[in-house]
């Protein structure tokens, strides 16, 4: 089977800095992947470039057949199909959940507005928050903003949703239910391309872990490789070095 | 009396007719500025520049005189609205232009990644907080061009300003009386709108895009008296 996401050799330089020095990597359908790697090393920038919220300077990224780097590419089209979860929620403020959850379905996607109801309803229920489809994200803790955000990207039937760092800006005690939500989509089968240090999530989910430094891939593989026997000493090193800030992976 | 709201109706023509065009310049003139590339957002901050540098009374007679040098016979009336329009244009870009950039750059990246268009985005997440965050500056605004009209005095446009003027010549006793009539009426419309548009502001307001700044015309009974007690103790 053709891989659901695909790079090939991408690049991306910010004035002198070379952010992204060729990075290829595909992701299989319904398989779910973690980036992990230093600060500064072009996670970001990588997932960005995957719906070309950033444009890539070199190097081709396709989702399935279709060329997201093509000249010619349906650029709005494609990003429908490819969902992303923000690091700091970005859900609309002035919108209820509801309404940011419904926004997509509604204006992108153009269903109706009963069928964009029942689709942002059904993406709220999944994330475990139907009784607060009237708040607006002000009124929301960091944990359900999340959520909401989530349901947002959920809500477009996406392909593909990539994760960016999503807990990183919550307390801890908030981490959990957006983990939670996160393990169970992925066990639902939806793929997923995901940047985060928690190691629990990454060991119950990831199919492989792809650690990155200086814009290039140093080494992926499964979760239990990667943690136990690393090729790279730089890898090991790592992820030394996460467990003591993050907590062991279990 | 009558001739008094004869006159302020003329005024109130000219409010309206120069905010509408002050507020549909002055929104484009700011998302050009935001938002478009380099050399259009460079004519748009001219624009605002030029008009925000004459007095608008040099204004009133650059229009009048110059429409009417340039083939167009325009009323003072038309000449007034365009000038004080084109002049609040260039201010109210700046309330719009300040709430634009105030908008963090999340909204539009979230909104592009649902596949939205860029046009779209503007339109549907970045003005709606922009606009509700304007008000209060805009009311501040609307305060000072609600006075600006009289200004259309010195171009000959017969407005309140100007039958007030006709009674103080026609009986001399009354002049004082007159003005003051005037003045009373301008108060009387700077609360009536700023409490419009205070009712307005609480209408649309969303928690999390509440408007920082302070409403500065705005009459408040309750400010009042606490300045009065503070004075009796
Ligand atoms: N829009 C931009 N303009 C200029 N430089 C940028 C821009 N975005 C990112 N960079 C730079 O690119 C480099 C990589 O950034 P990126 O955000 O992709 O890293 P990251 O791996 O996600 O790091 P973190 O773990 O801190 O999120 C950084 O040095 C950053 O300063
Ligand atoms: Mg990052």
């Amino acid at each position: 089977m053709a891989p659901l996401l695909r790079t090939e050799d991408v690049h991306k330089r910010y004035g002198k800095e070379e952010v992204l020095r060729g990075v290829s990597m595909c992701l299989e359908p319904g398989e779910t992947k973690v980036i992990i790697g230093p600060s500064g090393t072009g996670k970001s920038t990588l997932l960005r470039c995957i719906n070309r919220l950033t444009e890539p300077d070199r190097g081709r990224i396709w989702l399935e057949e279709q060329e997201v780097t093509a000249r010619k590419a349906s650029i709005n089209r494609l990003r429908a199909d490819i969902g992303f979860v923000f690091q700091d929620f970005n859900l609309f403020t002035h919108l209820t959940s509801l309404e940011n959850v419904r926004l997509g379905p509604l204006r992108v996607r153009r269903l109706g507005r009963p069928q964009a109801n029942r689709t942002a309803l059904e993406a709220l229920a999944q994330v475990g928050l139907s009784d607060k489809t009237k708040s607006y994200p002000a009124e929301l803790s960091g944990g359900q903003q999340q959520r909401v955000a989530i349901a947002r990207a959920l809500a477009m039937h996406p392909k593909l949703i990539l994760f960016d760092e999503p807990t990183s800006a919550l307390d801890p005690e908030l981490i959990g239910e957006v983990l939670e939500v996160m393990v169970r989509l992925a066990k639902s089968g939806m793929t997923m391309l995901v940047v985060s240090h928690e190691m629990g999530f990454a060991r119950s989910v990831a199919d492989e872990i792809i650690f990155m430094e200086h814009g290039v891939i140093v080494e992926q593989g499964p979760p239990s490789r990667m943690f136990k026997a690393p090729t790279q000493a730089r890898t090991g090193e790592f992820l030394r070095k996460i467990s003591e800030l993050y907590g062991e992976a279990d | 009396m009558p001739v008094f709201w004869q006159g302020m109706l003329v005024n109130l023509q000219l409010l309206l007719g120069l905010l509408s065009i002050g507020l549909a310049i002055g929104i484009l003139v700011a998302i050009i500025e935001v938002y478009a590339p380099r050399p259009l957002a460079a004519v748009a901050s001219g624009y605002e520049w030029f008009f925000r540098g004459i007095p608008e009374i040099v204004l009133l007679f650059l229009f009048y005189f110059g429409l009417t040098r340039a083939g167009w016979a325009v009323s003072p009336f038309m000449a007034a609205v365009l000038a004080l329009g084109a002049r609040s244009s260039a201010y109210q870009s700046q309330i719009f232009r300040g709430a634009l950039s105030s908008i963090p750059a999340g909204q539009m990246m979230a909104a592009r990644s649902l596949g939205m268009g860029r046009v779209a985005a503007i339109g549907r997440i970045i003005l709606p907080q922009a606009l509700r965050l304007s008000i209060p500056p805009w009311s501040n605004e609307f305060s000072a061009v609600l006075k600006d009209t009289t200004l259309a005095y010195s171009i000959g446009v017969v407005d309140v300003l100007r039958q007030a003027r006709y009674m103080s010549v026609r009986t001399p006793a009354v002049s004082l009386t007159a003005f003051i009539v005037v003045a009373l009426m301008f108060l009387v419309l700077t609360y009536a709108g700023n409490w419009m548009l205070g009712l307005l502001e609480a209408r649309v307001r969303v928690p999390g895009l509440e408007g920082r700044a302070r409403r500065e015309m705005r009459f408040s009974w309750s400010r009042m008296w606490r300045r009065v007690r503070w004075r009796r103790f």
